[in-house]
């Protein structure tokens, strides 16, 4: 590890992190609380539910950036909380919330946010995108039975084609991880892998090519 | 059709453009035939055939016929111009070929009812140069379109091509050369205008034992086409200005990220590259200066984000287009994780022209900010839609009025829309803003890739907006909340306020969705979709509320709002809109005045169109 420590400001506290470290890595280090969705500890950050957003200013410029993919630099001023910021974040939230409004967790982020009335019309998908179960199948499981599909509103995701995936190795993951807990193991069983059954199954992994199986 | 053995030496290019051009005297008589997309829907390359076929018949040798690049003045083609006093015909047919083989191109005269006449003055203008839309021009991007066969290297070297090649691998110092670009104030052509050459210089001081660089012909305007006609019609300007910069760089991989919807574009490059690695000019050890470079040509499949540069390299690598955070920026962690230089076509045409002629030259063009020239695609509701390439702080009334020669039927122009889906409108009052990167940005609008679209008084802004919405709702790719969520539900609102269910709050909502998307978007497509919606909210505030709370569309054209009805005191009772209507709607007998049932109409306007005595009046009524 590098041993040259950056230092930052953070909502005014003077705070040190290592390069390579994100603001929100360092933040939670402090204890200063950024609210996130498609965050994971164990995942590479993808930056895509925005809730995390942050004024960011280096030099003259101020900017505004997601918190989870943006690496710390020396000399970086970080303001975590203000009106606007407020403002963008309860916005966000009413987004996912009018596409999920059935999802516990968007709920709860909304109570977070501050978000009192909604003004679209609301929806009940069951499926907030944070891609979550994408990433950790590729990159936990090292399979990538999963991936997005289609574009814009229409994005969803899926196993290629739709069809049962016959690299799935059922370990049930992406059902694990799901904040929203769209994905169940009855449904990964059922929908995304090669597996009719809900069956217990073990998992292995090979000695030569490093890969998961599973066996009965 | 290239013979001619590989290049070994800055000498040897020299030596066979010696030879080219004396082949081709610049006195000699010959035909340029306009074979852009847009000349080519026309019907221009059987013109081609026919010059070709009628000479061959005539036993006429000595006049060449050319099959080049897009002239620009799409409105009136085919076009035809006659070197070498350049006579400009327009709106050729194969029945005309005969009489201008007749005529000009054994007598030398004239054929003039093929002459443009200049709509102002009457006055017939005989060379290209006379026509307004190409007199207030300046080319540098497009120097070679229109004179060259853009399938044909001997054309291009003859001209003075891969001259700067030449004298970048030999004479410079690749630091050299960069300080020659940014000295230039070359900007990114993609829309952004970031300065070339710092980036270059960024990409060069990168430490790496591999860097690429990328050519970004993704463009997908709505009505643009800039890019495309100069990859069709100058592909060799696109490499020239590539080796250069990857010798400058100091890249050995280049990719050509191209829509597969152009497919003359592709197949017009891919030529290209064929005729300059057989003559040494790609590859190992280019003109014998030790300098090792190839070209790839990579086939987008269409996805508007791909032009973002992200998801650009993302869909390169073979993985779903979508854009990812930068930092790391492409220069410092891009095309699988080497440093990556990515710039515009237009970008890359220019570059040869500097190392050419200096950057003195090119940095007496322009504005402070904002140098040399750029490419527009005109269109939209003006009368000579066209490729045009203008100095830098040309003003937009010059380009409307007098390139374009003004607006249709010479109506009011309500509005210049710049920089494609994600730019702004530009209200008629700030007609004077000089064309740069910081007017436009001052303007509330981009340079965006070089889209104008015209708007008269009969477009509705609030359209408008819903129109370049909907597009980016169906072009987002989804990953991020506020683009893929965010932009749907502006739409959806204006979609609202265009059917007359707008309700109070919306343009309030409208703006702080805006400001949430702008802000809070991941990339480019996502922080700049809200603009069509803002410019048009700060110029033409009044026509959303005439839409919210008075249910009426100034411009009439949201059938919500708009009723037809007859005029009794004006109607002759001709049934001609009778005849015309497709639902039946309109009755009454001949001589008396009609009925209009209004159950039935769909208010598509054709009895509008076709009333004579202004009987049936497209009216907006207020409905409380």
């Amino acid at each position: 590890m590098g041993s040259d420590k950056l230092t930052l400001n953070i909502d005014g506290r003077k705070c040190k992190g290592v390069p390579g470290q994100t603001i929100l890595e360092v933040a939670r280090e402090y204890g200063i609380k950024i609210p996130t969705l498609c965050y994971h500890e164990a995942l590479t950050p993808t930056g895509s539910c925005r809730v995390c957003v942050v004024e960011v200013t280096m030099g003259r410029r101020t900017r505004t950036m997601a918190s989870c993919v943006t690496p710390i630099e020396e000399g970086m001023k970080v303001i975590t909380d203000s009106k606007q910021l407020r403002s963008v974040r309860r916005m966000v939230v009413a987004l996912l919330e009018a596409r999920c409004a059935d999802l516990e967790v968007i709920k709860e982020a909304a109570k977070e946010v501050g978000l009192r009335k909604n003004p679209f019309p609301k929806e009940t998908e069951d499926c907030f995108l944070c891609g979550m179960c994408v990433r950790a199948c590729q990159e936990i499981v090292g399979v990538g039975a999963i991936g997005f599909a289609h574009r814009g509103p229409e994005s969803e995701v899926i196993p290629p084609f739709s069809v049962e995936s016959s690299i799935c190795i059922g370990c049930g993951t992406c059902a694990t991880i799901c904040p929203a807990r769209t994905f169940t193991l009855e449904k990964v069983f059922r929908r995304r892998s090669m597996h009719t059954t809900g069956g217990k199954r073990d998992i292995f992994r090979c000695t030569v090519c490093e890969n998961h199986y599973t066996g009965t | 059709m290239a013979t001619t053995t590989r290049l070994a030496s800055v000498a040897d290019l020299d030596a066979l453009r010696k030879r080219l051009s004396k082949a081709r005297d610049p006195k000699a008589v010959s035909i340029s035939i306009c074979a852009g997309t847009g000349c080519r829907a026309h019907g221009s390359m059987e013109l081609f055939e026919e010059f070709r076929r009628q000479l061959a018949e005539l036993g006429i040798k000595d006049v060449d016929v050319r099959a080049t690049g897009c002239h620009g003045f799409c409105e009136r083609g085919p076009l035809v111009v006659i070197f070498p006093k350049k006579i400009f015909y327009h709106g050729v047919k194969v029945k005309h070929v005969s009489e201008i083989i007749e005529k000009t191109i054994k007598k030398g005269e004239v054929v003039e009812t093929l002459l443009y006449k200049d709509p102002v003055s009457g006055e017939l203008d005989l060379v290209e140069d006379e026509v307004p839309f190409y007199a207030k021009q300046q080319r540098i991007v497009f120097r070679n379109n229109g004179k060259i066969d853009p399938t044909s290297i001997e054309d291009y070297i003859a001209v003075g091509g891969y001259a700067a090649l030449g004298k970048a691998l030999t004479k410079m110092k690749p630091a050299e050369i960069i300080s020659e670009v940014k000295k230039a104030g070359l900007r990114g052509r993609g829309g952004a205008g970031f300065p070339t050459g710092v980036k270059w210089e960024l990409c060069h001081k990168q430490p790496s034992d591999e860097k690429y660089i990328i050519c970004n012909g993704d463009e997908g305007d709505p009505g643009a086409f800039m890019d495309r006609s100069i990859m069709e019609g100058d592909p060799h300007a696109v490499l020239e200005g590539m080796t250069i910069g990857a010798f400058a760089i100091g890249a050995g991989k280049g990719f050509i990220y191209v829509r597969a919807e152009y497919p003359l574009a592709v197949s017009n490059l891919a030529c290209a590259l064929e005729q300059s690695r057989e003559l040494g000019l790609l590859g190992e050890n280019i003109l014998g200066s030790g300098f090792d470079f190839d070209i790839n040509i990579v086939r987008g499949a269409g996805a508007f984000v791909c032009g973002e540069e992200t998801a650009l390299m993302a869909s390169v690598e073979g993985r779903e287009g979508r854009p990812r955070p930068r930092p790391p920026f492409p220069v410092v962690s891009g095309l699988w994780g080497k440093p990556t230089n990515i710039n515009n076509v237009e970008t890359w045409v220019n570059v040869p022209p500097i190392v050419e002629k200096g950057s003195k030259w090119y940095a007496s063009l322009g504005t402070k900010k904002s140098k040399g020239t750029k490419v527009f695609s005109l269109v939209g509701k003006v009368k000579n839609t066209g490729l045009i390439e203008v100095q830098m702080g040309t003003t937009l009334r010059e380009i409307v009025y007098e390139i374009g020669g003004g607006i249709l039927k010479d109506k009011e122009l309500k509005a210049v829309q710049t920089g494609g889906p994600s730019g702004g409108c530009i209200p008629t009052h700030l007609i004077d803003v000089p064309v740069d990167f910081e007017e436009l940005a001052k303007a509330g609008s981009i340079m965006g890739s070089g889209g104008l679209i015209v708007m008269d008084e009969d477009t509705c802004m609030v359209d408008v907006a819903r129109y370049f919405v909907e597009f980016l709702e169906e072009e987002s790719c989804g990953k991020c909340t506020p683009c893929r969520e965010g932009v749907r539900r502006m739409r959806e609102i204006l979609t609202r306020i265009c059917d007359g269910e707008g309700r109070r709050g919306d343009i309030e909502l409208l703006e702080e969705l805006a400001t949430a998307i702008k802000e809070a978007s991941l990339c480019g497509l996502g922080s700049t979709a809200p603009n069509p919606v803002l410019t048009t909210l700060n110029y033409f505030r009044d026509e959303y509320k005439a839409h919210i709370y008075d249910k009426r569309c100034p411009a009439k054209v949201c059938k919500a709002l708009i009723i037809y009805r007859v005029v009794a005191e004006k109607c002759t009772g001709c049934q001609r809109c009778v005849r015309a209507c497709p639902v039946n709607a309109i009755s009454g007998p001949r001589s008396q005045p009609h009925n209009l049932d209004q159950k039935k109409c769909i208010k598509c306007g054709a009895c509008w169109e076709v009333c004579r005595f202004d009987a049936i009046a497209g009216d907006a009524i207020y409905v409380e």
